[in-house]
């Protein structure tokens, strides 16, 4: 509606200088986020270039660029995963908590309380999961190498640090939470009214109520709010960077002291000795990461965006 | 959709309050009692307190199920286990805030004294310096990247409510969405690319930190601003074009002034986001040990960074530099809420009456 009004206005006094400065000005503003995207792109492949073309005899001790990067995707991955494995049961569970079962007063309390989380910087995460958590969980870890050991996940010998990938996963699920948390709580506070008092009337409890109602109607949501929860644990620097006893392997292994590291960690804590050709390299790995996390985020936009043609027939 | 097709009768039988209270007394008596004989045998070292409060939740959520399965059939049953686990999950989650922010209380203390907050660390090996040089730099870097990113965000975020119609519109939208998840390390590599093609290799300044932020902070604000110029009611508009008052000071002086409440909230928000980053300043920004007020030349030192090289290169007084390092954190921690909540009081007080 404002659109036709806008025109007719327009119509009526045209050349205004203020209203052509302005809109002017907005659409610069809006174009300039398209520019420095492309910005992004162009110069991380430029600056990453020299690391693709270099003669792999010159990358990292003769190892060649692919051999080097390849350990580091595997690293970031599994870690990425590993997170989303703990953080996911607990963020619907937690959203659930929240939208459903918490007294309504409290509600908003609880989940501000959650995005509180969110609020702490990744360096504090990073010396709370190293000075805290990593002591506190050894014992545990070395119990499980005694007596399921035989498991090849829980293969030892056992870090005597807690600095394991294990660790890691846990600090990012923490991190991680507040985002999947706060989509999924959204989306089922979204739930029809309608279906959940039909399920109610029905003679359901809450829980086959949610089961029926809820948790149907919540479920491209849950996925894209994992997705976005994956792309947040994927890029994460710091809080591996500093827990992690890195090395350049590709294992399962979760509790070990030899752990593969990730991209994002692995750039932070080489990047201010680097250089020459090591800083293209490191370049070119964030490069690597840009497009996995990009395709990530991609994926889960187009779950919601789908998800909103839907809504309109609901 | 299969729960409900044959749903038996649930039970006339109910689980009164009363018992519910004993089997979570009998359940954190037996969880305690086992932690307590454990530590008493030497077997775990002193009473873990977060142990036995987990064991007793699981142990009250199981209790709870079977005394419901017999008494008030299977389906009470279950929702009595859902409830339990939902609530234990939220509890659970706690923890690590919990933890967090009493470790950072208690390490944090001993050098919150006067001398942090007034000196850098220039020449300082071992006791004494503080962290006056990063928290400038913080402070500058932060400054420099929220004055880069609000005309950009707002602007941007007005153009996509007001203006913007079709493909331009929809791309914009779209790669705002794809900007929120641009890693933070990937954004400070882009401003080093940048800097360095453009003035030459190793190049490290306050600036290109300002730069790699904004790159985090503009979808944020494009973000939280679109939400809250959505929310200007359509009428407000209409009104005053009525009046023949042009479109842009029917922008200025109508739909923002209602939406201030917000627009302000979402920029305190996004601060708080990017204050705490480090990734991207270890890179371009690089540390210092001494003050450094000119954001154009040279390293400069930034809280989260401060926090990270304070652990990561410990002098040979180690104590001391981990006693900084957690007192970085406990300021930051102090921020970043400080932000967070003038954030939400600024939206309750500046909040339209009418959409409250």
């Amino acid at each position: 509606m404002a659109i036709e009004v806008q025109e007719s206005t327009q119509a009526k006094a045209p050349g205004r200088m203020g209203d052509k400065v302005f809109s002017t000005s907005s659409l610069v503003a809006g174009s300039l986020i398209l520019a420095v995207l492309a910005a992004v792109a162009i110069f991380l492949v430029a600056q990453s270039l020299p690391a693709f073309l270099a003669d792999p005899a010159d990358v990292n001790d003769g190892q060649g660029f692919w051999t080097y990067v390849i350990p580091l995707v595997f690293g970031t991955i599994w870690a990425a995963a590993l997170a989303l494995v703990i953080a996911l049961p607990f963020a619907i569970g937690i959203a659930l908590f929240i939208s459903h079962f918490a007294p309504r007063k409290l509600a908003q309390g609880l989940g501000y309380v959650i995005d509180l989380l969110a609020a702490v910087p990744s360096v504090v995460f990073g010396l709370w999961g190293i000075t805290v958590l990593a002591p506190a969980v050894q014992p545990f870890y070395s119990w499980l190498v005694d007596n399921l050991g035989w498991i090849p996940l829980f293969a030892g010998p056992v870090s005597g640090t807690g600095r394991s990938i294990l660790t890691v996963a846990v600090v990012l699920a923490v991190m991680i939470l507040p985002i999947i948390t706060a989509l999924s709580r959204e989306i089922f506070l979204q739930t029809p009214r309608l279906h959940e008092e039909a399920a109610l009337a029905l003679g359901a409890t809450r829980w086959e109520m949610i089961k029926v109602a809820v948790l149907p109607f919540g479920r491209p949501g849950i996925i894209s709010a994992t997705m976005l929860g994956l792309g947040r644990a994927l890029g994460e620097t710091m809080a591996v960077a500093m827990v992690l006893s890195p090395s350049v392997i590709i294992s399962f292994a979760l509790i070990q002291s030899q752990n593969p590291t990730t991209i994002a960690a692995n750039i932070a804590l080489n990047f201010p000795e680097a250089h020459d050709l090591g800083v293209n390299v490191l370049i070119a790995t964030g490069l690597i990461l840009f497009l996995i996390t990009l395709l990530v985020n991609s994926l889960a936009r187009m779950v919601i965006n789908r998800r909103k043609a839907f809504s309109g027939a609901n | 959709m299969t729960a409900l097709v044959v749903p038996a009768p649930t039970s006339a039988r109910h689980l009164s309050k009363a018992v519910m209270w004993i089997t979570a007394g009998v359940s954190a008596l037996v969880a305690f009692g086992i932690f307590a004989v454990l530590s008493a045998a030497g077997i775990s070292e002193g009473f873990n307190i977060v142990a036995a409060v987990f064991v007793s939740a699981i142990l009250f959520v199981l209790l709870s199920y079977v005394l419901s399965r017999i008494v008030e059939g299977r389906r009470k049953a279950s929702d009595r286990l859902a409830t339990g686990l939902v609530t234990t999950a939220f509890i659970v989650a706690l923890l690590p805030l919990v933890s967090l922010v009493s470790t950072a209380f208690v390490n944090g203390l001993p050098r919150l004294d006067p001398l942090f907050f007034s000196s850098s660390m220039r020449n300082v090996v071992g006791q004494g310096g503080g962290g006056l040089h990063a928290i400038i730099g913080t402070l500058e870097i932060t400054l420099a990247a929220t004055v880069i990113s609000v005309p950009i965000g707002i602007m941007t975020a007005i153009y996509l409510v007001e203006y913007g119609t079709g493909r331009l519109a929809r791309a914009i939208t779209f790669f705002v969405d794809v900007m929120t998840g641009i890693p933070s390390i990937v954004a400070g590599l882009f401003a080093f690319a940048l800097f360095a093609i453009v003035l030459g290799p190793g190049i490290r300044f306050g600036i290109g930190g300002a730069v790699a932020l904004s790159i985090l902070m503009i979808p944020v604000v494009v973000r939280s601003t679109e939400e809250m110029l959505k929310l200007v009611p359509n009428e407000l508009r209409e009104a005053s074009y009525a009046l023949g008052v042009p479109k842009w000071l029917t922008i200025v002086k109508i739909v923002i002034p209602t939406a201030i409440g917000g627009i302000i909230t979402g920029v305190m928000l996004s601060i708080s986001r990017i204050i705490g980053e480090t990734a991207p300043l270890l890179i371009i920004v690089g540390m210092s040990t001494s003050m450094n007020y000119n954001l154009f030349s040279d390293r400069m030192a930034t809280l989260p960074v401060f926090v990270y090289t304070q652990y990561a290169s410990q002098g040979s007084d180690a104590q001391a530099y981990i006693d900084r390092a957690w007192t970085g954190a406990l300021v930051l921690i102090f921020i970043v809420m400080a932000l967070n909540l003038i954030a939400r009081l600024v939206s309750k007080l500046l909040a339209p009456k009418g959409l409250r």
